[in-house]
């Protein structure tokens, strides 16, 4: 005989635990013996941690003065900072020029603000101006000679400014160069597959250091007598084809990633191979590399301190230079920690952005 | 025959393999396949799986490249020549097992895509057709969706839609109902019969024999990258030649 159901069942909610903040401590927290224990150590060693630090920097920080003496407390003596922060921010860049920097600064975030926002509907006008017109108005800012603007030769740019140069100029030239790379690897045309295998190979296989050792002391010797380029150009070219290597290997993985059949489709309705590549492949692939693009960022943007062994003066290696001054003996850890969390701040930033980004382009369950 | 005949009756046909071969490495897939398809007619191709018929139907638009004989598509023949490959792939429209909707784009940009960027279709113009289309598959209400928040059929339907509407003088189709949960094959098959009384012209791979009985003009057997057997769906099943015909249809027909 069959078994039939007459009756069908209602929808009902989900049973609800304890809400509230006590029903989570309850069930989060002191849930057993066990993660009572946990919880008491853990609030422990978080308190221990932050009391420290905030005592350090803030309660027994010195922050007024001007020089070594003011620095009389016990925690961090931040007047160092603060005495040497315009060297600390431009390096040698001529005090009466900074504010050219500084517009080249507020140019640039109203171009990231018109990429990233949600707000500017149409993203071609803040891309052009981004990727064509921003960069040439900054070389010409930065730089000068023109338009009435005095000469600032590179070796003066220094600070936080140059690691920003460095970052930014390295992400801008990596990023396109690593695409086409990429495509490159997977192109049908064996010349083409066997270059960009070899470049990629070439350059992974190498240390960063090794890469702008020889930019910047073996490539003059090869040049003919006279012919030399900017020191800074030099470490530019390295740092970008270098971090081009890995950007091509993830977006390559991306690539990899999307089926055949977006390929096939896209060649069925009778697009062209660069128009499906860059309609449907490319924005698939780049979309599911967003986490390892931005982690690859956020390395070469560490990386940038490393400049210092040829003789630039980066964020890093000018808060170092500073810490050897006789007058400031002793301020190493202040410097060292400044540095530390200014680079956290601008690395967390691009990994909130890259999570926020995740989230605003996902579109459902995957085919 | 005359001249002028003899044009009249090229122009009738809309696909023609001559002596076509194909080999994957060693591997001899497609054997002298000779077949010529008339305007508006509809042909349902069966087989075992691994027979080549999808890679038949591939060579036709040129996913898969044959190493010899010929093939002509729309009085065009397929050569390495890039521009005529991506003419015949305007004018011929695929539906895949596996649907392959573009995932990061609407339902509507899904087909408004290729009109947009090869046909240079205002996208206004382009957005009215897709709706047509939409309609036509009934599921208009769905075009702002990602593919992936619709069910299997739906997405199938979009597919269709999204050829439909390159405004294709061919549609071919790779077995476009074998991803399908049962229940939703009704939906796309209904689709697929309404095109062909439109009088599209169509290839069909698939193992739906019901559809077969409904639609076709001729039904084709493959077995080993040969076509064994064709002949008017009436006569194919009721009274099929080969062995290997007979054994096939017995062994499909029986779980039917």
């Amino acid at each position: 005989m069959a078994i039939v159901k007459t009756e069908r069942h209602p929808d009902m909610p989900p049973p609800t635990s304890e809400a509230g903040v006590i029903g989570w401590i309850k069930n989060n927290l002191v849930s057993s013996p066990l993660n009572v224990v946990l919880t008491v150590i853990s609030i422990y060693v978080v308190w221990i941690a932050a009391s420290n630090l905030i005592s350090y920097a803030f309660i027994n920080a010195n922050f007024a003065g001007d020089s070594r003496a003011d620095c009389t407390g016990t925690g961090a003596c931040w007047v160092f900072i603060k005495v040497r922060f315009g060297q600390i921010m431009y390096g040698f860049y001529p005090v009466d020029e900074r504010w050219r920097v500084d517009v080249g600064y507020i140019l640039g975030a109203i171009g990231i603000f018109g990429i990233l926002s949600d707000w500017v509907k149409n993203k071609k006008w803040p891309a052009l101006y981004m990727f064509a017109v921003y960069p040439i108005i900054c070389f010409f800012l930065f730089s000068g000679g023109y338009f009435g603007l005095t000469v600032v030769d590179t070796s003066e740019w220094g600070g936080l400014f140059l690691t920003l140069v460095l970052a930014s100029v390295s992400i801008f030239v990596a990023l396109p160069l690593g695409i086409v790379l990429a495509l490159g690897r997977r192109s049908e045309m064996p010349v083409v597959r066997m270059l960009c295998v070899g470049f990629i190979e070439l350059i992974r296989g190498v240390p960063l250091i090794t890469v702008l050792f020889m930019s910047s002391v073996m490539l003059p010797l090869f040049l003919p007598e006279g012919m030399n380029f900017d020191k800074l150009v030099r470490a530019l070219v390295g740092m970008s084809l270098f971090s081009a290597a890995y950007m091509a290997e993830v977006v390559r993985g991306g690539l990899q990633a999307i089926p055949k059949g977006q390929m096939e489709a896209a060649n069925s309705l009778g697009l062209g191979f660069w128009q499906a590549v860059g309609l449907i492949v490319l924005p698939q692939a780049l979309k599911i590399s967003i986490p390892s693009i931005v982690n690859t960022f956020i390395g070469l943007f560490k990386d940038t301190t490393l400049v210092l062994i040829i003789g630039l003066l980066d964020l890093l290696s000018i808060v170092k230079a500073g810490t050897t001054d006789k007058e400031w003996l002793g301020m190493a850890t202040e410097g060292y920690v400044f540095v530390a969390a200014t680079f956290w701040v601008f690395c967390f930033s691009m990994s909130r952005y890259s999570i926020w980004l995740e989230n605003k382009l996902h579109t459902g369950h995957k085919r | 025959m005359s001249e002028a005949a003899n044009t009249q009756a090229e122009e009738d046909i809309a696909i023609q393999l001559i002596g076509m071969h194909k080999w994957y490495g060693d591997f001899h897939v497609l054997k002298d396949i000779n077949l010529s398809v008339a305007r508006g007619e509809k042909i349902v191709v069966c087989g075992p799986s691994g027979s080549g018929k999808s890679t038949m139907i591939r060579c036709i638009n040129r996913l898969e490249e044959h190493q010899q004989g010929q093939i002509i598509v729309d009085g065009i023949e397929l050569t390495n020549d890039v521009k005529k490959i991506d003419e015949i792939r305007r004018e011929v429209g695929m539906v895949f097992q596996h649907f392959n909707l573009f995932p990061h784009l609407t339902v509507l940009e899904n087909c408004t895509l290729a009109p947009i960027w090869v046909r240079k279709t205002p996208k206004e113009e382009a957005e009215a057709i897709a709706m047509k289309f939409l309609e036509r598959v009934k599921i208009p209400e769905q075009a702002l969706k990602y593919p992936g928040q619709l069910s299997g059929g739906q997405q199938q339907r979009v597919a269709i839609a999204r050829s439909l509407c390159m405004n294709p003088r061919i549609m071919l189709f790779d077995e476009p109902t074998s991803a399908l949960d049962p229940e939703m094959i009704s939906e796309v098959l209904d689709t697929m019969i309404s095109l062909a009384e439109e009088g599209m012209t169509m290839i069909c791979v698939t193992h739906e024999m019901g559809f077969a009985k409904t639609v076709a003009d001729r039904v084709m057997f493959m077995d080993a990258g040969e076509i064994i057997e064709q002949a008017p769906p009436q006569e194919f099943f009721d009274n099929p030649q080969s062995d290997r015909t007979k054994l096939f249809l017995s062994q499909i027909l029986h779980n039917a």
